[in-house]
């Protein structure tokens, strides 16, 4: 241990704690892993041939299937971020006590919070593109523009991890989490433009959903698959600011939470 | 220099004061036993030190870190062994370890697992998750964790609290052992047997403040003198004997079905024929000075 003050957001600090995600991790990826193949196929199956042999052929020339193939990308995104940094962060402030012993280590909650939100951010960036793979064996062309995903994915995944972190530091109890999941978490998915395109909608709500990150997500994926344009620049911009604001309100949440 | 100097420190929450103008020094290479009954202040005091708690005001320094701008240095240097498990029980018992090595910044993680393992004596174990070892082994591998990276000072938060007096034995020999290498030790505890054993200067405690300090002869001496002598009988007798020893001075503490005439080599023949008349001890002082029962 060096005798100089430590700094702030040391590399070493961050990836110890996430060194503790990953073993624990290897306890369950397994079942992580089924459910975010499964749940994008079985949406795929049920809306994207469901729907599209019954209802909607295509929509704005790309077929339906393709369509909502694309789309699902952000709902695997925000239920692999979101969720598990809320329950997940809940859990292990209140019930595991993990924190009380990492933060006697030499950690600090800035570092605490980085690191959770950088493992859940790549995890869900690995994830995310699970139905964009099952898209591709559904006779979606494969394009270069794709490769970007990943990281279109990791940056959104950041927001929603900051997101969840600070809910989880903010409620009091973990039932309240339902009203987090019915006015925010349900609403974004619904109106990110992953099961139709939000241009139908009345003026209001497609105001709102330029404000969701979902929604810009979604759009990044599709401009990967079906070429880009020079707003997605600003787009991805905008998710870059959203993962920096959740940081710090994710940081000071917890902080309060955290230190007495 | 100390190991821990806490001057005037003061911490509310809310309109409670937990810790009350506290002044504690700990020089280093001393097992200080930190004595008192649950709500005296020991748990935020612990907390104060790892930075997991701000001071309202007061200065704190330990191992010549200011806090809490340095409390992260601090922390880097000394070990704690919470209270309560919080092992991860899916993760295997050298993973549990590796994470903490890590944290802690050891250039060699293998090599402290190893020497964390021999300390908890788990080697046999070390594939297993935590969650098929017995309580016994969890709370060994909790202390090895506070020791991985070797640290000069170990802060001990209630270390057997609810633990069968199996368990208690086999930790209290390991930090018997962590004492005989020369580790600082801060022990909170509100089992008197524990602080006897293990301390060489016990901190009574309460509400927020070191109400006494000393080796616990010292502390027995100074406060119980030689004798105590239990006196048992119906209650009105013993309303009737503790008036009386009141009377002439005697301090008179209840002690389960009997009541205890502390310092009775003074009584000057007063003592009750039937009384149990033993030594003195710490839990006479401990109770005298908190009025709290003791465990």
């Amino acid at each position: 241990m060096s005798e100089q003050t430590m700094r702030r957001l040391e590399p070493t600090a961050i990836a110890g704690v996430m060194s503790r995600e990953v073993a624990n991790f290897r306890t369950y990826w397994k079942g992580t892993t089924f459910s975010s193949v499964m749940e994008p196929l079985v949406y795929l199956l049920a809306f994207g041939l469901g729907l599209s042999a019954t209802l909607v052929d295509e929509v704005n020339g790309v077929p339906y299937i393709q369509f909502v193939g694309t789309g699902m990308v952000a709902t695997a995104v925000i239920f692999s971020s979101a969720l598990p940094a809320m329950f997940g962060t809940f859990v292990k402030h209140r019930f595991q006590n993990t924190y009380d012993a990492i933060l006697a280590a030499p950690v600090d909650v800035e570092e605490l919070v980085s690191a959770e939100m950088l493992w859940i951010g790549l995890r869900s960036g690995t994830y995310g593109c699970v139905p964009l793979l099952v898209t591709i064996a559904f006779g979606l062309d494969p394009a270069w523009g794709m490769l970007l995903t990943p990281l279109f994915c990791f940056v959104t995944a950041l927001g929603f991890a900051g997101f969840g972190v600070a809910m989880a530091a903010t409620v009091a109890k973990i039932d309240q989490f339902n009203y987090v999941t019915a006015l925010f978490v349900t609403p974004l998915f619904l109106v990110a433009g992953t099961f139709f395109p939000i241009d139908g909608l009345p003026q209001g709500f497609q105001v709102v959903a330029q404000a969701n990150p979902l929604h810009q997500l979604v759009e990044l994926v599709r401009a990967g698959a079906f070429g880009f344009e020079w707003a997605d620049i600003a787009r991805f911009a905008f998710l870059v600011v959203f993962a920096l604001i959740t940081w710090r309100v994710a940081i000071h949440q917890m902080h309060k939470r955290l230190i007495d | 220099m100390a190991a821990i100097e806490l001057r005037n420190v003061v911490k509310t929450f809310g309109p409670i004061t937990a810790v009350d103008g506290l002044d504690l020094e700990v020089p280093e290479g001393i097992c200080l036993g930190l004595l008192g009954p649950n709500g005296a202040g020991k748990s935020t005091t612990m907390r104060l030190l790892t930075g997991q708690a701000i001071a309202d005001s007061g200065e704190l320094r330990v191992l010549g870190h200011e806090l809490p701008g340095e409390a992260k240095t601090a922390r880097g240097k000394m070990g704690v062994v919470p209270q309560l498990d919080n092992l991860d029980v899916d993760v295997t018992v050298e993973d549990n370890l590796a994470i903490f090595a890590r944290l802690y910044r050891v250039p060699d993680v293998g090599k402290a697992v190893d020497k964390a393992l021999d300390i908890a004596r788990l080697q046999e174990r070390r594939r297993d998750a935590v969650d098929q070892l017995s309580g016994g082994m969890r709370r060994r591998l909790l202390l090895a964790r506070g020791l991985v990276h070797e640290p000069r000072l170990v802060l001990l938060d209630e270390p057997t609290v609810g633990l069968d007096p199996q368990i208690r034995t086999e930790l209290w020999t390991l930090i018997g052992e962590l004492k005989a290498r020369g580790t600082t030790i801060l022990m909170s505890t509100h089992y008197i047997e524990e602080a006897e054993r293990l301390a060489d200067e016990v901190a009574v405690m309460h509400q927020g403040k070191i109400i006494s300090r000393g080796h616990p002869v010292e502390l027995i001496t100074e406060h119980a003198g030689r004798l105590t002598a239990e006196v048992y009988g119906p209650p009105e007798r013993l309303a009737e004997t503790r008036a009386e020893a009141e009377s002439r001075g005697l301090a008179v503490r209840p002690a389960g079905p009997a009541i205890a005439i502390v310092g009775s080599e003074q009584a000057d023949g007063f003592v009750p024929d039937d009384a149990v008349v033993r030594a003195a001890s710490l839990e006479d002082v401990f109770v005298l000075l908190t009025g709290e029962e003791a465990e």
